[in-house]
């Protein structure tokens, strides 16, 4: 691990202003700890967050607003996140370990890096570590990566499973600089690879996320999350889906539908929900609609496997979720 | 300066000898170079010499197993070395040093975290809890005794990462079913495969809590 030095501020104003080139927040520590540790990100300075006053999980304004601090743990765990939006609840349990829950935040993990192994090993070139080294993956170790959203440049998933959730649910992200506030919806927060694999998200380096909104809908209520992944437990995803639906007289009214373990970014599948608006909630109905989640896909040599299973994951979500067979 | 508190002097050093665990303590607490002399100097010395470098020692106080303890430390040393390279409480182990294992698994506010991620110096005012501190005296804590009862281990590597996570699955209480047990457990990986062992022993210790 390269030399840092260490503060830790008790105000989000304090904190953005001891922001500086080279500077790092430390929130749980999950992802910056791990890749300080392999030289991936080298900071000169870690701003640990800890002590500022971003917790709090509450329904306020029609929305569910969770501090940027709150532990994966307490946020799975909470009554009305648990009764009001299951997706995000069993997106959150579904990750990780319990250790790593009750360490890592929300803010941090939407801020995760990559699992690519290359982007994790400072020997290999890597367009998103080093711009410009190249891309390994696209023709070497690939049956992880994206179909949805790559490029050229990079092909690299975006790990995280409870953006996953907040994709589909509409969710929002409050970022705060120095000069105010910012709402962006999670959706637009993450960018495509394009050419510039390195620019993740919005995010400025001096700019802080506060808080996650989510707005409450009936939605949400009947909602959950599927995830496939190559063991049951600890282990990133394959794909995944986070579905919500509202139903009247076995008929879908509406659905919020959005995939992990196949996008560049968390991937929000209109084209899916839109096939199912207005037709019976049933198997039939669903492998149709599911058919249109992987238009455009790209998949690479070891990785098409994602095609079918991505399909095969919605259709069983759905039903999950409907109830129906 | 701590230099003269139990924490800085404790782990470096056996009767003012310098230990082979004590030495390779300091040189991953303390730039290199300067870890050649015993721990209440290196501090010491380390201090201009890092000041330079961008990076000083920092202080930092938090209990350990309910003792308060007082390190001047590199920002870059995680729990998990502090633990075993300056406090000597080699029980917790360390298994991928990556967050990936559950080996080291250690309780910080009587929740279980991961040591191997976490900075030492974020724990100013922290009670943390090791496998050291949960008996009660002589008597086995009753996970650790549930674990001898029923085998829970083979080579014993990660015997106190899966205890100390266990402890706390008996306490969060969520997990009650075979396959919720094993979901709560799945953070600590077991190369012996001692997995059936371990549910059985859990099992018990929570039969006794009902
Ligand atoms: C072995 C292992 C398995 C995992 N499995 C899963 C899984 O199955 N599913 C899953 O979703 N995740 C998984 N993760 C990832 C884990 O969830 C993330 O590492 C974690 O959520 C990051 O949160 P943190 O608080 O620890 O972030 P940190 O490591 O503290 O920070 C991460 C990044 O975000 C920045 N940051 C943190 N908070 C803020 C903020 N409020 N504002 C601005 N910037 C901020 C930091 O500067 C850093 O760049 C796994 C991790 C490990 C190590
Ligand atoms: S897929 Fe992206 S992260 Fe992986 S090697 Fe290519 S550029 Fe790097
Ligand atoms: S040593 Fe900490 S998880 Fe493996
Ligand atoms: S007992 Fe050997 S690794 Fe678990």
């Amino acid at each position: 691990m390269r030399a840092f030095d260490y503060a830790a501020p008790s105000s989000v104003d304090e904190a953005l202003r001891l922001t500086k080139p080279g500077s790092a927040f430390l929130a749980g520590g999950t992802t910056l700890v791990d890749l300080m540790k392999l030289d991936v990100l080298t900071p000169d300075h870690v701003i640990d967050v800890n002590r500022l006053p971003l917790n709090g999980i509450r329904l306020s304004d029609g929305h569910l607003r969770i501090g940027a601090l709150e532990r994966m743990s307490a946020v799975a765990a909470h009554p009305t996140v648990m009764v009001h939006f299951p997706v995000i609840s069993r997106a959150l349990l579904l990750s990780a370990s319990g250790q790593l829950r009750n360490m890592a935040s929300i803010g941090g993990n939407l801020l995760q890096r990559t699992r690519c192994d290359y982007f994790r090993d400072v020997t290999a070139p890597c367009n998103k570590r080093q711009p410009g080294s190249g891309c390994p993956a696209q023709t070497g170790v690939n049956r992880t990566h994206a179909i949805l959203g790559s490029s050229s440049s990079c092909a690299a998933t975006h790990a995280s499973d409870v953006a996953v959730a907040f994709v589909a649910l509409e969710a929002m992200v409050v970022v705060r600089g120095r000069g105010g506030d910012r709402i962006v919806p999670l959706e637009d927060f993450y960018l495509l690879p394009g050419n510039t694999p390195q620019v993740e998200n919005q995010l400025g380096p001096d700019e802080l996320i506060v808080e996650v909104r989510v707005p409450v809908s009936p939605l949400a209520r009947q909602s959950t999350y599927l995830k496939i992944r190559d063991r049951q437990s600890y282990e990133f995803a394959l794909t995944s889906v986070a579905v919500a639906l509202s139903l009247r007289r076995g008929v879908v009214l509406d659905a919020r539908i959005a995939a992990g373990g196949v996008g560049t970014k968390p991937w929000r599948l209109r084209a899916v929900e839109d096939a199912l608006k207005g037709n019976p909630a049933m198997e039939k109905t669903f492998s149709d609609a599911a058919e249109s989640a992987v238009d455009g896909a790209r998949p690479l040599a070891q990785n098409a496997f994602k095609v079918t299973l991505l399909k095969r994951t919605i259709v069983r979500a759905l039903i999950d979720v409907a109830g129906v067979r | 300066m701590a230099s003269n508190e139990p924490g800085v002097s404790g782990g470096g050093s056996v009767d003012g000898h310098l230990s082979r665990r004590g030495f390779f303590g300091q040189a991953a607490a303390v730039s290199a170079g300067v870890a050649l002399v015993p721990p209440a100097a290196a501090v010491a010395a380390a201090q201009p010499v890092e000041a330079a470098a961008n990076a000083g020692l920092v202080d930092v106080a938090f209990k350990v197993n309910g003792e308060p303890k007082k390190l001047s430390i590199d920002p870059r040393v995680t729990l998990l070395d502090a633990l075993r390279e300056r406090l000597g409480l080699t029980g917790t182990k360390k298994g991928c040093d990556r967050g990936q294992c559950g080996a080291c698994t250690v309780h910080v506010e009587n929740r279980r975290v991961l040591p191997c991620l976490t900075l030492a110096v974020s724990l100013q005012d922290k009670a943390v809890t090791t496998i050291e501190g949960i008996a009660d005296g002589e008597t086995l804590h009753p996970v650790q005794q549930a674990f001898i009862d029923h085998d829970g281990f083979q080579c014993g590597f990660c015997t106190s990462g899966q205890i100390m996570s266990a402890v706390a699955v008996v306490r969060e209480g969520a997990a009650r079913t075979d396959d919720q047990i094993r979901e709560a457990m799945s953070g600590n990986l077991c190369r012996c495969g001692a997995y059936p062992n371990i549910l059985d022993a859990i099992k018990q210790v929570q039969a006794g809590d009902r």
